[in-house]
């Protein structure tokens, strides 16, 4: 069980609390591999989802694990220029603690928008991507995946590949990994390495042949076009050749590597299609899992105090 | 003839690095003896000095007062009372307000304004570019004649190395500082705290120190080039510090400040958002601050000022990106001073006090900052054994934004004498017929 109000990244979480949601998401994957994907659990509780910045896959898969557990959800789509200003969360959150909510998922462009957002709400609330900092649920889902298709995380070697100075999603993964004990890897060009990884206990590097060979995990992270207009990288055809990620390159990784990504793709740009839609890539399970992922997360933060313990 | 003799106080002279025992005596406003064993007659106001530290009246180089434009903040009326409560008894007003003060009209205002509210002292700083955009020299002339002490563009760095040379140039001419915000905004662009392992881990953009010290080289070049008196405010890296001290060592007319967050904090103040810790120059590493520190210790940073910076509570109760760079200091820093730097060994106990009086007053040329014969009597007095809690609800500042809210500090400026009036602030100082003149927020 989480015995804490909110989800606000895996920094905060122990070994044990990730292991409980993992668990907690086996039994989700079965109420999903039912014919009617439904259950009476969070049945009268209200979740809202409160996206500040765009995002299909997040925001519906949150929709969907709300659905599957009868809970009641209701997504708000703010606009970005409103999130400018401060006051616009600050009366928001009141807001939303007014009108009784039990949860909100919260996507917002400021790194510590959750914890901001949390201080000020009575309610659960979950980080669905706050800034550069963390994205637990999508580092969940990975760590999920991972576990599923390597059989354990301890000792697993897993190598970023990216954009990793601009993504939360890889700052989460560290977190969750470095708990259960894999080994640490991130590769990218040296301007979208940030500072100070090394001592997380990560090792960095800027060649993906020195990056990959003994790599279990190729995860892949997304670069967004942008970059290159902020005179991060020459062009985004230097940026394939260097650290996309195609057939030749993922020979380097183990012969039984997975390859990963949170999605959306650029194929062609970081990955390359043959590698996409190969057999290796496991990133469609990425987002089934995401759901029960997402649905083991409100059911241990929403779910009643007098719920019985169907799930453990 | 209105005669008021300080009693039995320990003065600190920060000019010949002396404490000793002795009386005041000031009379219409001025300083007329400072020995042992003074008589003022029967009807001089006394005030008990005993176990006090009398001092030269604090000034603080670098304030933020706010006015005009942004009186939701602060005013006037209230930084310059604060001030008082804080033990200064005299500041620099920064010219970044609405209007910027880049004319005389504005100098000429700021001057009324603090004349009307009759608290500390204020010296206005002019504005070295119009609208400290960077682009015109400010009427740098006019504003001396009004009463201008120094020139900047605080908050922002002339990125225009031959507009700052000009403005250096004629600064020289008019025989007054330019103090720089040295920070290159290409550098640090979009930046909210230090760069470095925190950011990383927070997941906030960072301000490379980097941003910070190639603006002090910079503008130390130029000074060599030019000859005018640069100042660098708030040097907050072990680099700036290094080229500070090198540009020192080979005769540039160079001085430094370094403020009581930057020799106390680390950026590990900001962990868990807290926006009371969002400032510019942002805090640093542990590394950077040891080395404010022994610049402090050497001499490299002649003056502790504050960078008082008020803010509205709803501004600074955001998310961090939204919220305001800034910390209020002006009623923390005799406490931080004692706590971080005399009582730890740093400094002197006459040398912390140079760098809040004579130091400053002698980089702003104005005859303050010493306890002499004839002087002005502006004084401060403090109680170096007193505790006190730093309690927001207790500032007279309006502004709150502090990250040393509930910090335990020995060392309270218990009342100031400015221009031979008597202000009490902590209600703790015995005085016989002379009553605390407190004037206006």
């Amino acid at each position: 069980m989480l015995e804490r109000k909110d989800l606000l990244g895996l920094e905060d979480l122990t070994a044990g609390e990730i292991k409980a949601v993992l668990d907690t998401t086996d039994a989700m994957r079965e109420v999903m591999g039912r014919e009617i994907k439904k259950v009476p659990t969070l049945r009268g509780r209200v979740v809202v989802n409160l996206f500040y910045e765009p995002s299909t896959r997040t925001r519906v898969s949150f929709e969907l694990a709300a659905k599957y557990l009868s809970a009641e959800i209701t997504s708000v789509s703010a606009e970005s220029s409103s999130a400018v200003k401060g006051e616009g969360l600050l009366d928001t959150a009141r807001t939303i603690a007014s009108l009784g909510a039990d949860a909100v998922v919260l996507r917002h462009p400021s790194a510590g928008a959750a914890a901001f957002l949390s201080r000020h709400t009575r309610a659960a609330v979950i980080n669905a991507g706050d800034g550069m900092h963390e994205h637990p649920t999508q580092a969940l889902l990975d760590l999920y995946t991972i576990r599923e298709h390597k059989g354990r995380i301890d000792g697993t070697a897993v190598c970023f590949v990216g954009d990793i100075q601009h993504s939360r999603v890889a700052r989460s993964n560290i977190w969750g990994l470095k708990k259960l004990g894999a080994k640490l890897r991130v590769c990218g060009p040296a301007t979208l390495l940030p500072p100070g990884l090394e001592k997380l206990g990560v090792e960095v590097f800027t060649r993906l042949e020195e990056a990959l060979p003994g790599a279990d995990v190729v995860y892949v992270l997304r670069l967004q076009r942008e970059r290159f207009a902020q005179g991060l990288l020459p062009s985004i055809e230097e940026y394939a050749r260097f650290y996309g990620i195609n057939q030749e390159k993922l020979a380097l990784a183990n012969p039984d590597a997975i390859v990963m990504h949170p999605g959306p793709l650029n194929r062609g740009v970081e990955i390359a299609a043959e590698v996409a839609d190969g057999p290796r890539a496991v990133i469609t399970e990425q987002v089934t899992n995401g759901v029960a992922v997402r649905m083991a997360c409100l059911y241990l933060l929403v779910r009643r105090e007098s719920d019985d313990k169907t799930y453990h | 003839m209105t005669r008021l003799i300080i009693k039995g106080g320990t003065v600190v002279d920060p000019v010949k690095a002396l404490v000793y025992q002795a009386d005041i005596l000031i009379e219409n406003g001025r300083i007329a003896a400072v020995g042992a064993g003074l008589s003022a007659g029967k009807k001089a106001g006394v005030i008990d000095a005993s176990g006090l530290l009398v001092t030269p009246g604090l000034i603080d180089i670098h304030v933020h007062l706010r006015e005009p434009g942004f009186e939701y903040k602060e005013t006037i009326a209230s930084g310059t009372r604060a001030a008082i409560r804080g033990g200064f008894t005299a500041v620099c007003a920064m010219p970044n307000t609405r209007p910027v003060c880049d004319n005389a009209a504005v100098v000429e205002f700021v001057l009324k304004k603090a004349e009307e509210a009759g608290n500390a002292r204020v010296y206005p700083i002019g504005a070295l570019t119009k609208k400290s955009a960077g682009k015109e020299l400010a009427g740098l002339g006019e504003m001396k004649a009004a009463g201008a002490v120094a020139f900047s563009d605080d908050g922002h760095w002339v990125t225009d190395a031959n507009l700052m040379r000009r403005a250096m140039e004629y600064a020289a001419m008019l025989g007054v500082p330019v103090i720089s915000h040295c920070e290159d905004p290409a550098l640090s662009a979009g930046g909210v705290m230090n760069e470095g392992i925190t950011s990383t881990v927070l997941g906030l953009r960072g301000m490379p120190a980097a941003a910070e010290e190639t603006a002090v080289a910079r503008d130390i070049i130029l000074a060599e080039l030019t000859g005018c008196h640069l100042h660098i405010a708030h040097v907050s890296t072990a680099g700036s510090v290094r080229l500070i001290r090198e540009a020192k060592n080979r005769g540039i007319r160079v001085t430094a400040e370094a403020a009581p967050h930057h020799f106390t904090l680390t950026e590990d103040a900001v962990k868990g958002y807290d926006t009371n810790a969002k400032v510019n120059p942002p805090l640093r590493t542990a590394t950077d601050l040891a080395a404010v520190i022994e610049g402090l210790a050497d001499g490299t940073i002649d003056v502790i000022a504050t960078d008082h910076a008020p803010h509205a509570a709803e501004e600074k109760e955001s998310e961090f990106d939204a919220a305001p760079f800034g910390i209020v200091g002006l009623e923390t820093a005799v406490g931080l001073v004692f706590g971080e730097l005399i009582n730890k060994g740093v400094l002197s106990l006459p040398d912390a006090i140079a760098k809040m009086t004579v130091n400053p007053a002698r980089i702003l040329n104005i005859d303050a900052g010493r306890i002499e014969e004839g002087m002005v009597a502006d004084i401060t007095l403090i109680d170096q054994e007193r505790k006190e809690t730093v309690q927001t609800e207790n500032f007279v500042s309006k502004g709150r934004n502090t990250p040393f809210q509930g910090w335990d500090l020995t060392g309270v400026p218990v009342g100031v004498v400015i221009g031979g009036r008597w202000i009490e602030t902590r209600g703790c100082v015995k005085a016989a017929k002379v009553k605390s003149q407190t004037r206006k927020v």
